[in-house]
């Protein structure tokens, strides 16, 4: 009896502090953007909150405030939800386009300097978000900017990359430095995955005279198709903080319009702290519906081998 | 087809190579760059290199742009993060490998949950959160200590709290692979539930301690949007908010070497220790090789 006592107790102290922390410094500040999201928050006098129920979504999607009508406001939120689908979707395809077409040649083809590409391709991910925009500054700069003089190379004009103005060059150039960063990752991962396929299906598609290509799309990718489900799920999580962060560090106050994305709407609103709050709601809502759709597109049959 | 096979590859490490170009000479360049002086940026063409190697530069962003500064109160921050994160979630981890008790589950659920919920979703609450807190405490003590904004050790505790789901998932799941004979005997041999975890287990979970502190190292010494909100005070930021402010002050003084010299002094570190650790990665691989 002492013995289930003592083991109780073990049990307790081992897990407290964890979950303690756990609680106050996640599970806390999730619940407030639910909780906060349908009160009126004063500041100054804790008194004066009051809850106001869906107001503040209603305020974000209409522009409705204290009976007059601000159509800014429902408007920047669309197009920030826009930029953000737009740069989850763009640098989803072709972040995943590269990261499986690399890992499938690092794993599948006899080549010289395989772990040498493994390593240098990996390098971005374990680069700071803030050195990233800053390498990225330096490659889209207008005048001495890397990009400009490899174009100019072949006689193009060069291209103010970062500039306000034309709403989406903007994108695709977060978008590209979004896929810079990301490919190394999921490349290892897909890696990981594609080096438990067994020889043995290669071997018996070979005999059988199949292709490069034809291997490719019968054996290689339909047996990733789970762990590139997987990976989705985390990819559009990681793709809104690092839109978010991208935005902040390198476009500043210049994203108030084009460049915003969903989280940068919120950080900008936190004095108003219900509506920082309602579109916290709105940023998580979106996070799982796309991973939702991305779910079902992606449905297919599962193989197993 | 000897002739076509030759082909194929050349296409393959064409690939393979414009990949790995788009990726180091960036960074090349940039460390080249962070030797130049101001007036090289705008006349001379892009691809020259330095007149001189103006080391100035890093002399210049270590103490003007007090980088120096910001570099030890990185240390600070991530060292005690990597600890508390260690102390919190090593023995959660154990605990919920190995035992039965209520509630396991529901902990174990809030924990995969918690995956999900990126740093940046819930800075701005932590916010409003920890400033209510620090009002409190305030004014409990009757004083105007700073309990949570503008304290490293705070923003270490907030660190390892947010990477707990992610680290006591992965050691969790190596507890789990320890045969159950390495516990019963050292029952049997009179250990109590703390002398095993601390005698037995936690030496036999080193390899997957040192993988899961390589990843929160390099989250700890990278963080940005956290440390930006909650470090207010110029002197304590850490190395990445304080390169932003480097950024920042240059966009009228133009003075990119300085710049690029504070980037190089952010990624250095971890370059270094990605290359270290690279070679160990392999090193273990070939090893579980030998094995089979």
């Amino acid at each position: 009896m002492g013995r289930k006592k003592q083991q109780n107790l073990f049990v307790f102290f081992a897990l407290a502090p964890a979950v303690i922390c756990f609680f106050a410094f996640m599970i806390l500040p999730t619940v407030r953007i639910f909780l906060m999201s349908l009160f009126e928050v004063n500041k100054y006098d804790a008194a004066q909150t009051k809850f106001v129920g869906l107001n503040n979504f209603i305020t974000l999607f209409t522009g409705k405030i204290d009976g007059t009508i601000i159509p800014e406001i429902p408007l920047k939120i669309a197009t920030s939800l826009k930029n953000t689908l737009f740069l989850v979707v763009i640098v989803g395809i072709i972040t995943l386009f590269i990261a499986i077409l690399m890992a499938s040649i690092l794993v599948r083809e006899n080549l010289k300097f395989k772990n040498l590409f493994r390593i240098i391709f990996y390098i971005p991910n374990i680069l700071s978000i803030v050195v990233i925009a800053g390498i990225f500054q330096a490659i889209y700069e207008k005048e001495f900017g890397l990009l400009n003089a490899v174009i100019g190379f072949f006689g193009m004009k060069p291209v103010d990359w970062l500039g306000t103005g034309s709403n989406t060059i903007v994108l695709y150039s977060l978008a590209g430095a979004m896929v810079w960063q990301a490919v190394g990752y999921y490349m290892v991962m897909y890696m990981a995955s594609l080096s438990t396929i067994p020889e043995h299906l290669y071997e018996a598609s070979a005999l059988e005279g199949a292709g490069k290509i034809y291997e490719f799309f019968h054996i290689t990718l339909p047996l990733l198709w789970g762990t590139i489900r997987t990976t989705l799920t985390f990819f559009v999580v990681s793709t809104i903080n690092l839109s978010f962060v991208l935005v902040t560090v390198m476009a500043g106050s210049r994203s108030d319009n084009e460049a915003s994305v969903i989280l940068f709407e919120m950080a900008k609103q936190q004095s108003v702290q219900g509506y920082a709050m309602a579109i916290g709601v709105i940023t998580f809502m979106f996070s799982f519906g796309v991973s939702v759709v991305m779910n079902a597109i992606t449905k297919r049959e599962t193989y197993e081998f | 087809m000897e002739k076509k096979n030759k082909f194929y590859r050349v296409i393959l490490y064409a690939i393979l190579i414009i990949f790995a170009v788009t990726i180091v000479v960036p960074l090349i360049w940039l460390t080249i760059a962070s030797f130049k002086q101001v007036h090289e940026f705008s006349g001379a063409s892009t691809w020259a290199l330095p007149q001189t190697w103006y080391f100035k530069n890093y002399i210049n962003a270590w103490v003007e742009g007090q980088m120096g500064t910001y570099m030890f109160n990185s240390v600070f921050v991530t060292s005690l993060a990597i600890i508390f994160s260690l102390t919190l979630a090593l023995p959660a981890a154990y605990v919920l490998a190995r035992y039965e008790f209520f509630g396991k589950k529901v902990i174990q659920a809030l924990l995969m949950a918690g995956l999900f919920v990126n740093i940046s979703y819930i800075v701005i609450p932590m916010l409003i959160q920890v400033n209510d807190w620090q009002e409190f405490l305030r004014k409990l003590f009757n004083n105007e200590a700073n309990f949570f904004i503008n304290n490293h050790i705070a923003l270490a505790l907030i660190y390892a709290s947010c990477s707990l789901p992610f680290t006591t998932y992965l050691l969790m799941n190596y507890f789990k692979t320890i045969p159950n004979a390495y516990y019963e005997a050292a029952s049997i041999d009179g250990y109590g539930h703390f002398e095993i975890f601390t005698k037995i287990m936690i030496p036999m979970a080193k390899p997957s301690i040192i993988t899961i502190t390589l990843f929160n190292f390099l989250s700890y010494w990278n963080e940005y949007i956290m440390a930006f909100t909650l470090l207010t005070d110029d002197e304590k930021r850490t190395l990445p908010v304080g390169l932003t402010f480097l950024k920042g002050a240059e966009r009228t003084l133009t003075d990119y070497g300085k710049v690029y010299a504070g980037l190089v002094l952010v990624m250095l570190p971890t370059i270094i220790m990605y290359m270290l650790v690279q070679k160990k990665i392999t090193e273990g691989m070939t090893l579980g090789g030998l094995k089979d």
